[in-house]
């Protein structure tokens, strides 16, 4: 790679930069490059300038950045966490129950999220509506599979989903009944259809009282309409009725309002002539209110409601099917969302999550939602063809996506603990590529690889800080990092620094970490004999010559003393030998000669060493030091005590 | 707890730390500041702690906190201070140390004052050798700041240069340092060494070495007794606490077995110093109570509370010992209480003030708790 001409200006993010011409492209955890994108923008700017060249960062995943959106990552991670840990032993009613809890519980926090949004930046974002359909279709699963709702509270979920979601004519809804004459208003009427088209009988019922009392001619007209309305038999939670008996009821009333229309009892008033053809459910006069219901699911409801109410689940694939094609009647073709919606109403789970991946940008939502539906033993271990199944697909490829992020990386250690088979394989690749910038975040990493018994992660963390401490000289830092890591061959090799730095200044550097290594000396041979040398220094330095002499010794003949530096040991010997008082005993003495026949023979370069003046000075004082400290010492050991 | 709020914030949060009260201040701290790391943009923020306006049936306060202005931060934010009730001392990752002051009247934050490169690795001039400042107190107008390089900087508020500068005082990572007197401080390292510094002496040596026994596991935090100032608490890497009475010995008074992984932070209760709060990597945050009425409380109704640990201090004869270093194992026990239920990320820091306490996470979330003692 030739060096560029002038320096290149860096996009630089978490220290990837890159250097020189061409294009290559680093990818990280989520990064993805494509070299195309990378040639398309260099040529794009144009600069002609043949010696200037860009790094770009491309990240694929950009929703992570957004700031609202973190709210969501933690809260669900906090959720996501507690369904984990969430008790297994539960069974039947109370576990469905709190599966509904925590469903409701992701509800909330999109909701929340939403509203944030919306806040921060405006209906119109974008975002905003995509985490209303992730709602929407959220909500959607839960009814259906989560909670599973039978035939008859079925329905009244349903109702209670539209109500909901579909709030396009919330505001028309409120301008009338804010209005000081609402029957003179003149979406009065489009107000009571809503109503009535969203089994909100007794709001309905209350508009249409103010309408019966500004118009008494039509008091015959709204009396038996009235009646009809508040006679309707609906579902109820509770099991205050059975089936059979709501479908009997419901015969019966769905009888009674046939036999008015036919009578013509509300001809003279086309608006509650078509809210009676609706309440007994005639397809072509809800059709005409498509405005007011905007989607082709609130069709549907409606059309339940007033014509199926005890439908049970497995029977809305083919309502749903055809209320779609009646509302969208050939003009438009259905778009992502409908497919979504149609899939669910088809019970046909996979389906509903392979759409939302294909369509969500981002893998946050078939991830949780894919992990709930597991917990509800719903999904089939369906083995996917290189072995994890669906659920921990998603969740590790959230998880990739989350350590792709400078921050969110924390949250993704966890997702990746709850995926069996290949969670821990990933997490260790990700782990490793973390960016260490400080002391404090390389402790975090490193508590979570030692949490995990990740030792080769510990290893490899703890010494990239020690050498980056060594570089930076911070020998005490560097000691730390290969003590966590009990890492024996990098302590070695700082004893051999400091050793290194006391041959060449004469003393010791950072005595606070020498004097006080305890039992971290033990680590490596080599830490330890740079502590007890110190040791020896000390007990010189307070005049304990024999403690001193003893201790040098067992440095030369314990062997953890390196070899290069006996010669400095053996002339650290010479003041205790030169001294007034006989330190060294005959043995003592004995093993010190010993140990400089042993240095002096073992170096077959006698040329070397004859020519080294200072060397052979060194030599020939020893010797003659033994030789007097001999002398005088057998004398002494010969003397009889006492005299 | 219901009168914990939270509040998610997007962003990881490192410091926070309540605004010092004026001498005379009867209500409660309602605003504090916190200090974000791991981000690209870091920010230093302050907040009020909920909305005074809105008592409840009991008195009590609710509301989440809000945001009242913010400011970009360059590094990650390492360590926190109030230097008086306007400005406020940050450390940074690079090795700056910034003075940012608040404006009230417009609710407004701006940089007063800055050291660059206050720490730094091998030299000065060089562009990329910045190491980051760790730890930083004041007391007004002094400022003392350690850091990764185990550099030691005395710096006062109007000064542009540092007054004084302990190069190399220590050869691995500076964690925390604290005031012991007027003109001593402490300082904890990596390699488990608590030093007194005495300021007023030339010399670039400490006056004191203390060490655990043992293995040489870093300490993390550093906090004095507010009215007792021989007893020192430090909290390490293997999340035990200690207690150290640097009148004698050169050992630990006592080692209590606390979190399962590092403290990062160790806070005395200012005017009840009966208590004592750590927080630490493991998501846990702890309530230490050597208050003597202890015993009248029946410990199961303790709201929250993980099991009671029944460490002996005895307090009857020498009321004027603290119950903290008490080595008699007669009477009474100390309470051990967790505060945080779900616990998942790493409680970075925490403050107390009065009767409340703020806490930040790693999942970018801060607790305001107003009734501590209710």
């Amino acid at each position: 790679m030739d060096e560029p001409d002038t320096e290149p200006p860096l996009v630089v993010r978490d220290g990837r930069a890159g250097q020189g011409r061409g294009c290559g492209a680093a990818g990280g955890a989520g990064a993805g490059a494509a070299a195309q994108a990378l040639t398309g923008s260099v040529a794009a700017t144009g600069d002609g300038a043949p010696s200037s060249s860009r790094v770009f960062v491309v990240r694929r995943d950009q929703d992570i950045y957004i700031h609202t959106l973190r709210k969501l990552f933690n809260e669900s991670h906090g959720i996501f966490m507690g369904l984990q840990r969430s008790e297994e032993e539960l069974a039947g009613k109370s576990r469905k129950a709190q599966l509904v809890q925590v469903s409701k519980n992701y509800r909330s926090v999109i909701r929340a999220c939403m509203e944030d949004m919306h806040q921060a930046l405006g209906p119109a974002f974008l975002q905003v509506s995509i985490l209303s359909a992730m709602e929407l279709i959220w909500n959607l699963c839960e009814i259906l599979f989560v909670e599973a709702a039978t035939a008859g509270p079925l329905l009244l979920r349903l109702l209670d989903w539209v109500r909901l979601h579909v709030c396009d004519v919330d505001s028309m809804v409120r301008e009338v009944l804010s209005s000081e004459s609402p029957s003179k208003h003149k979406l009065f009427w489009n107000v009571v259809d809503v109503f009535v088209l969203q089994g909100r009988m007794d709001e309905a019922r209350h508009l249409l009282s103010k309408e019966a009392s500004a118009n008494p001619a039509s008091m015959n007209m709204y009396k038996i309409l009235d009646d009809l309305m508040k006679k309707m038999p609906v579902p109820s939670l509770g099991n205050t009725q059975t089936l059979t008996e709501l479908e009997l009821k419901w015969q019966h009333w769905h009888e009674e309002c046939q036999r008015y229309l036919q009578d013509g009892t509300f001809a003279s008033n086309p608006h509650m002539e078509s809210i009676c053809k609706i309440l007994l459910g005639d397809e072509d006069a809800i059709l005409e209110k498509k405005e007011l219901m905007t989607t082709w699911y609130h069709f549907l409801v409606t059309r339940l409601l007033y014509s199926h109410p005890t439908v049970k689940p497995m029977e809305l694939r083919f309502y749903a099917q055809s209320s779609m094609d009646l509302f969208l009647g050939g003009e438009s073709s259905p778009e992502p969302l409908d497919l979504i919606l149609m899939a669910a109403f088809e019970f046909e789970m996979h389906q509903v999550i392979k759409e939302c991946s294909i369509v969500l940008s981002n893998w946050w939502f078939v991830a949780h939602l894919t992990d709930l539906l597991d917990h509800c033993k719903l999904l089939q271990s369906h083995n996917l063809y290189f072995g994890s199944n669906m659920r921990e697909f998603l969740l590790l490829e959230y998880a990739s996506g989350l350590f792709s992020h400078h921050s969110l990386w924390q949250l993704g250690v966890d997702y990746f603990d709850h995926c069996p088979q290949f969670g821990r394989v990933y997490l260790e690749l990700h782990i490793e590529r973390v960016p260490l910038s400080t002391e404090q975040k390389a402790l975090k990493v490193l508590r979570i690889c030692e949490q995990r018994q990740m030792h080769e992660q510990v290893r490899s963390i703890c010494k990239i800080m020690a050498m980056k401490a060594l570089r930076n000289n911070r020998l005490g830092s560097a000691l730390s990092w290969s003590i966590r890591a009990k890492d024996a061959a990098f302590a070695t090799l700082i004893s051999d620094r400091f050793l290194k730095d006391y041959c060449e200044k004469g003393c010791f550097s950072d005595l606070d970490l020498i004097d006080n290594l305890g039992p971290s000396m033990l680590l490596s041979d080599r830490l330890t004999f740079l502590g007890k040398y110190r040791e020896f220094h000390r007990l010189y330095g307070e005049k304990r010559f024999a403690e001193a002499a003893r201790l040098l010794l067992t440095l030369m003949t314990a062997h953890i003393a390196p070899c290069s530096f006996w010669m400095t040991l053996l002339t650290d010997a010479l003041p205790l030998l030169e001294q007034k008082e006989v330190i060294f005993s005959a043995e003592q003495t004995y093993e010190l000669m010993r140990c400089l026949e042993d240095l002096t023979a073992g170096n077959p370069d006698k040329q070397k060493f004859q020519d080294d003046d200072v060397e052979t000075t060194k030599v020939e004082m020893l010797r003659l030091a033994l030789a007097r400290n001999l002398a005088r010492v057998i004398v002494k050991e010969g003397t009889v005590e006492g005299s | 707890m219901e009168d914990v709020s939270a509040k998610f914030v997007s962003q990881k949060i490192s410091r926070t730390r309540w605004r010092p009260l004026p001498a005379a201040a009867l209500q409660p701290p309602d605003v504090f500041a916190t200090g974000s790391w791991d981000n690209e943009d870091n920010r230093i923020s302050i907040w009020s702690a909920g909305d005074l306006g809105n008592a409840g049936l009991n008195g009590e306060y609710h509301g989440e906190p809000h945001l009242l202005c913010d400011i970009q931060h360059n590094g990650d934010v390492m360590d926190m201070q109030f230097l008086d009730q306007e400005r406020i001392v940050v450390a940074s990752s690079t090795g700056t140390v910034t003075i940012f002051r608040h404006h009230q009247n417009n609710q407004t934050l701006s940089a007063d004052h800055r050291w660059a490169k206050a720490h730094y690795h091998v030299d000065q001039d060089t562009s990329c050798g910045g190491a980051a400042c760790t730890g930083v107190v004041c007391n007004n107008p002094e400022i003392v700041t350690v850091g990764e390089d185990g550099r030691i900087n005395l710096f006062r508020a109007d000064q542009k240069d540092a007054v004084r500068t302990i190069d190399n005082a220590d050869s691995s990572t500076l964690h925390a340092v604290t005031f012991l007197r007027t003109t001593e401080i402490l300082t904890v390292n990596s390699i488990g060494q608590l030093k007194i510094w005495d300021l007023r002496q030339q010399r670039n040596e400490p006056s004191q070495i203390f060490s655990l026994a043992g293995d040489r596991v870093p300490l993390h935090c550093v906090d004095r007794h507010p009215n007792q100032q021989h007893i020192v608490a430090t909290g390490g890497q293997d999340g035990m606490l200690s207690i150290w009475d640097i009148r004698q010995g050169t050992m630990p008074v006592s080692l209590l077995n606390a979190h399962e992984a590092e403290m990062w932070e160790v806070h005395f209760h200012p005017s009840d110093p009966d208590h004592l709060f750590t927080c630490s990597e493991d998501g846990s945050l702890w309530h230490w109570d050597t208050s003597t009425n202890v015993s009248e409380k029946p410990s199961f109704l303790h709201q929250g509370g993980r099991s009671t640990a029944y460490l002996s201090h005895s307090t009857m004869n020498q009321s004027v010992v603290s119950a903290w270093l008490s080595n008699d194992p007669t009477k009474d026990r100390m309470e051990i209480t967790n505060l945080i239920p779900n616990q998942t990320l790493s409680v970075n820091s925490l403050d107390v003030l009065g009767p409340c306490l703020v806490y930040g996470t790693d999942a970018e979330a801060i607790y305001v708790n107003r009734q501590l003692f209710a």
